[in-house]
């Protein structure tokens, strides 16, 4: 394996490149698969059948909370980069491991909101609108679910074997996933809660 | 008793029946067969496990050509049934099945695995590198597929096929309509193979972009590696759409959701919508390779350089482009107003235009050239005049005023064949023939190939010219049956015989292997058809390093110009190689999954439930799993040199 | 080429023999709007078959030049990159043919979807032709009445049909009078057509729907005005009402011959437009698709016992 000193670590192998690149082109196809819920999110949204419209059950308090912690762990694991890159393995693994709690908090929130509206009557089955709402805050929820194990082995892994051009190459990788979790994130922000409370 | 209620097929016949003794029979055939020779370990392996593109492409190849043989018998009890008014050799229901069937094997499991094969045995060769970028991930698709295709198979012994035709319109597809677990499969056999197909668009990609051979810049690539480019480009943006739109569906059957139902703000367009969004680029992920491989064909049995490489290549980013944009001509009758079919109509009509570019390259290709008719050169020239024929009838239809009479009827059949049949089957064809060399070490026979071309070609026009005419008199698409009034019989009847010639064309293909197997020499050489680009440098069949030196190139056909003008492409020396290790994770994480779609599919809880913590658990292992490959020592990548007949240089 | 050759001659016998015989329904149309249909796909095979036989003749012309066995032994193709003239004309002209054929598109299409060319100052007959599996319903709400599998028009009068379904999406189609258009359970499409040639003429769903999808067909009959008129008031004096029960027996999957009745199911079963639309789909509105519950083993039960009806009701024959 022959490493190139001149780059930082993540892109100090031709392999740790081409999975950077890789998993760009990944994200592309996340993009995809988000702009078609959103699509769908736009036709279904005033078909609301027998069940609420969104300015219904919709709750400020949750959603900036969300909004915010979510934000947070953004900056945190830009943060959790930033060490790695000047050698802070430590602070490195602390940033990590408050980026995965803001995410594990996120997600508790998430579950409240859902509780929430099962009890208010919009479940999956009440509507289309419903149905699509819950479908795409569900893809993104999942989502966030998979990096919170992802993130926990990178942790672990840099625990046992150390910044190498592996680990900084899948940290850097994990830290792409999620900003562009929370890029999406601020999409429904935007165009399904702000959209759907005016 | 009552859990297996659920597998029975709920429309059983003496034909189900006996395909159930035949599938048992023939893997307990398999099995012991295996166990008698002693090969399991061989299997497991050398093919199992491996993450050599070369073999999993082999290994695409093998199951596109099961799946063609799957696919194909459905068709022929089509034709069979139709070839005479009030036939009741297949009733209704089972008719349903098989049109269904037949199209989602045909499209998903024979045509897209077939394309894939071809893209993974050859795109590395041709750009000079050692494997994809990333092989184990490569494994992981081809098991992926492999599994989704097996379980949409086993949908017919167990449980009930999908009977709403290929494109699943809701709510035709819905629990009130479709009451089978038939379209479930659909879904979750689809859903699987889907993940597998995106990750070899990324995959593939970035073997393309980052991979090549020194001195290969993109506009000095092959054009069939173009064509795999851009073809995983679409890939990669269309399959989330799929995604989505399947999911969407599952939810609909399998959790009562409303998003393709007629109540509750529910919306059956939405699905054709997003169906045909990923469809239509679908199209041209099979189309856009064929072009490629015709491109390197024509190029190669002409003796010529390909005419207008720069405008072969913008042609193809166009046509990717505009395959985007022109889904909505798949229900030009649905209503949505004279404004938007004619819209959509103009961006159908306008890929004619580099549709058109490349038909005259490749003709200009052969221009002054030096033509030798071998049988991938046959199915290519086959090609031009029948695609252009299923071409212009796609202009046709893209009229929309018209298509309001041409939609839905065996006219519209008769074109997609047209352009499917000629564009893709041929190409693939005359693909696995002309690289049949490279992956075997000895060449399939000339004489049975062309008379399976012959067959093929004449039985195809056979086959699908009457029924433009029958469609144009009024005959839809999926009637299992029609009375003798309406005087479709003949036309019908030429249709299925044009099957059977087909049927015999594929048949002697497969004798061909066989009798080339047993007989054709072994000693071809590196470079049987005197052919111009970079995967016929090396020696015939590759070894699993593929190139001992890696090539620098300086052109888009570096092997000719070694030939031709002394070109040097080896100018390094022997070195260790590098080299990815077999992995069991691949098969056996598609192995977890085919167990999560059957639990699915059944609602089975626990067996999703478990089976996705397997999953899961193949990721974790996967994530901490050090891996870092071994390497050949130069020792040995001479010997092996050796004994292919020397070091190239 | 001789296989080039025996490939033409085989286009050329199929179509000969095709076109030898009588007309294809499409090819043959009887009111102003296939009329239109027909003259554009007429129009686009003479285009398209200039271009096939261009490519045709190169590509054989090419292929007897070129072929290695007519050339020496040392001919050596020369190495042509290529020429931007050429370019040009592989691009320009089927770019003139698309615009052209994009024009003659985008123009019959504003036709056909709009009421026939010369009758737009007539006012259209209105009918509502909702499919159920795997029959027709047609509702005049004008004349009061309702047929099932056939429809009588009068000719020379623009006719607007209002297109929905109880079940799957299915595709309205009378070849020999208009093109297709959808019918689907939660919008009303319109298709305007006129008959201008008394007759009977073929009608079916052409969109898949199922296991009856095969038998989904109907029939058109176009008449005078005066006969027209003649056949409603027959209907009124000799049909039995059409019943919400009845209605509901009618809905369910099978097949039925021709029925006839008095009134429509509009009244008490609005078709999906207006405040019925899709958008807001309710419990309320819910209830058609229940109709279309079943067990596939119950049909031929239906089937016995709405041929008994069928006698009763059934004015036409």
């Amino acid at each position: 394996m022959k490493i190139d000193h001149s780059q930082p670590l993540e892109y100090s192998t031709e392999q740790n490149k081409m999975n950077i690149l890789g998993f760009w082109i990944f994200l592309g196809a996340e993009i995809m698969l988000f702009a078609t819920l959103f699509t769908s999110y736009f036709v279904y949204e005033d078909r609301i059948g027998s069940g609420p419209a969104g300015a219904e059950i919709f709750g400020i308090t949750p959603v900036l909370f969300e909004t915010f912690i979510l934000l947070t762990s953004s900056f945190t694991i830009g943060l959790a980069i930033h060490a790695m890159r000047i050698q802070r393995t430590k602070a490195m693994l602390v940033f990590l491991g408050i980026t995965l709690l803001l995410g594990a908090a996120f997600l508790g929130i998430e579950i409240y909101e859902f509780t929430h509206y099962y009890h208010v009557g919009a479940t999956l089955q009440t509507s289309a609108f419903t149905a699509i709402l819950l479908t795409t805050l569900g893809t993104h929820g999942a989502h966030v679910t998979f990096g919170l194990f992802w993130g926990l082995f990178i942790i672990l892994q840099i625990r046992k074997r150390g910044l190498t051009p592996e680990t900084a190459n899948k940290s850097f990788i994990f830290s792409l996933y999620w900003h562009f979790l929370d890029v999406v994130w601020i999409f429904i922000f935007s165009f399904v809660y702000l959209k759907g409370m005016m | 008793m009552e859990f297996f209620d659920r597998f029975a097929v709920p429309h059983p016949s003496p034909l189900i029946y006996a395909s159930m003794v035949a599938i048992g029979l023939t893997v307990m055939a398999i099995i012991l067969g295996i166990t008698y020779f002693k090969k399991w370990g061989y299997l497991w392996r050398e093919w199992l496990t491996t993450v050599d593109h070369k073999r999993i492409g082999i290994m695409y190849i093998i199951s596109a050509l099961l799946m063609l043989f799957r696919g194909g018998a459905d068709a022929v009890m089509m034709r069979l049934q139709t070839s005479v008014p009030d036939n009741a050799f297949l009733d209704a229901q089972h008719y349903n099945e098989v049109f269904t069937t037949h199209g989602v094997v045909m499209i998903f499991f024979m045509a897209m695995a077939f394309v894939i094969g071809l893209m993974n045995f050859v795109v590395p060769l041709q750009i000079g590198a050692r494997d994809v970028a990333f092989p184990r991930l490569n494994a992981i698709s081809f098991w992926l597929y492999f599994a989704g295709a097996m379980l949409f198979n086993i949908s017919f012994v167990i449980g009930g096929s999908p009977d709403a035709g290929w494109t699943n319109y809701y709510p035709l597809a819905s629990t009130d309509f479709s009451t089978s677990v038939g379209v479930n499969y659909y879904n979750w056999a689809l859903q699987i193979s889907g993940i597998g197909t995106l990750m070899t668009g990324i995959n593939f990609i970035v073997t393309i972009l980052k991979m090549r051979a020194p001195g290969m810049k993109l506009m000095k690539m092959p054009m069939f590696t173009w064509s795999a480019l851009i073809t995983n480009i679409i890939i990669v943006f269309a399959f989330p759409v799929l995604t989505i739109a399947l999911l969407m569906g599952t939810f609909d059957r399998q959790f009562g959701t409303n998003f393709f139902t007629s109540v509750n703000g529910g919306m059956d367009m939405m699905w054709a919508n997003l169906f045909w969004v990923w469809g239509h680029p679908e199209v041209y992920i099979l189309i856009l390779p064929a072009f490629g491989i015709y491109s390197e064909i024509i190029s190669t049995f002409s003796r010529r350089n390909l005419y207008g490489y720069n405008s072969m290549v913008s042609s193809m980013a166009i046509i990717s482009l505009l395959s985007f944009l022109v889904w909505v001509h798949h229900f030009f009758t649905m209503g949505h107003g004279a404004l938007t079919n004619s819209i959509f109509s103009i961006t159908t009509m306008a890929i004619a235009v580099p549709t058109g570019i490349k038909i005259f390259n490749w003709l200009l290709t052969m221009w002054k050239g030096k033509i030798t008719f071998t049988v991938p050169m046959l199915y290519s020239v086959a090609f031009i005049p029948l695609f252009t024929i299923g071409g212009v009838t796609g202009v046709m239809l893209a009229m929309a005023s018209a298509d309001y009479q041409y939609h839905n009827t065996m006219f519209l059949v008769a074109h997609f064949h047209n352009v499917i049949i000629p564009g893709v089957v041929f190409a693939m064809l005359a693909g696995l023939t002309y690289w049949w060399p490279k992956m075997f070490g000895f060449m399939l026979n000339e004489r049975i190939g062309k008379w399976a071309f012959w067959n093929l070609a004449i039985g195809f026009c056979l086959a699908f010219f009457p029924m433009y005419i029958t469609g144009l008199d009024g005959q839809a698409r999926r009637m299992y049956t029609y009375s003798e009034a309406t005087g479709f019989g003949p036309l019908n009847m030429l249709s299925f015989l044009g099957a059977g010639i087909m049927a015999i064309g594929f048949v002697l293909i497969v004798y061909n292997v066989y009798y080339s197997f047993r007989h054709a020499p072994r000693n071809v050489g590196d470079d049987p058809w005197n052919a111009r680009t970079l995967e016929w440098a090396t020696h015939n069949p590759v070894p699993e390093y593929n190139f001992a030196i890696t090539p620098q190139v300086d052109s888009s056909q570096a092997f000719w110009d070694s030939k031709k003008h002394g070109y040097q492409l080896f100018k390094d020396d022997l070195k260790d190689i590098h080299m990815p290790n077999n992995s069991g994770l691949p098969i056996i994480m598609a192995g977890l999954f085919f167990i999560f779609g059957f639990s699915f599919v059944f609602f089975i809880w626990a067996g999703v439930i478990l089976s996705g913590i397997g999953i899961l658990a193949c990721m974790a292992y996967r994530s901490f799993e050090k891996d870092d490959g071994y390497h050949i020592p130069v020792k040995e990548v001479k010997e092996t040199e050796e004994k292919f007949g020397g070091a190239k240089k | 080429m001789k296989f080039k050759w025996a490939l033409l001659s085989l286009v050329f016998t199929i179509s000969t023999v095709l076109i030898g015989c009588e007309p294809v329904l499409v090819l043959d149309p009887k009111g102003p709007q296939a009329e239109t249909t027909a003259n554009v796909i007429w129009l686009s095979i003479a285009t398209m078959a200039v271009i096939v036989i261009v490519v045709f003749t190169l590509l054989v012309i090419i292929l007897f030049k070129y072929r290695a066995s007519k050339q020496s032994e040392d001919y050596e193709p020369p190495h042509i990159e290529g020429n931007h003239i050429v370019e040009g004309i592989i691009v320009g002209i089927p770019v003139l043919i698309i615009i052209f054929l994009s024009v003659v598109s985008v123009k019959s299409t504003y036709e056909v979807e709009s009421v026939p060319k010369g009758y737009e100052d007539q006012e259209p007959l209105v009918i509502y032709a909702s499919s159920s599996n795997w029959k027709w319903h047609f509702s005049y709400p004008e004349e009061d009445i309702e047929t099932v599998n056939y429809v009588f028009i009068p000719t020379d009068r623009p006719v607007e049909f209002k297109l929905y379904s109880f079940g799957p999406i299915t595709s309205f189609w009378v070849p020999q009078l208009a093109g297709q258009k959808y019918a689907m359970a939660d919008m009303v499409t319109t298709l305007h057509l006129a008959a201008e040639v008394p007759g009977e003429y073929m009608g079916r769903n052409a969109n898949f729907s199922g296991e009856g999808f095969a038998e989904n067909i109907f029939n058109v009959t176009a008449m005078s005005q005066e006969e027209f008129d003649t056949w409603i008031d027959e209907i009124h004096a000799t049909a039995e009402p059409l019943t919400e029960d009845e209605f509901d027996r009618l809905l369910e999957p099978g097949h039925l011959g021709q029925m006839t009745f008095t009134g429509t199911h509009l009244d008490f079963l609005p078709p999906p437009e207006g405040e019925h639309g899709g958008h807001n789909h309710g419990p309320s509105e819910s209830e058609s698709p229940s109709h279309m519950e079943h067990e596939y083993s119950d049909h031929e039960d239906h089937e016995h016992h709405d041929h008994g009806e069928h006698d009763n009701h059934d004015s036409h024959e």
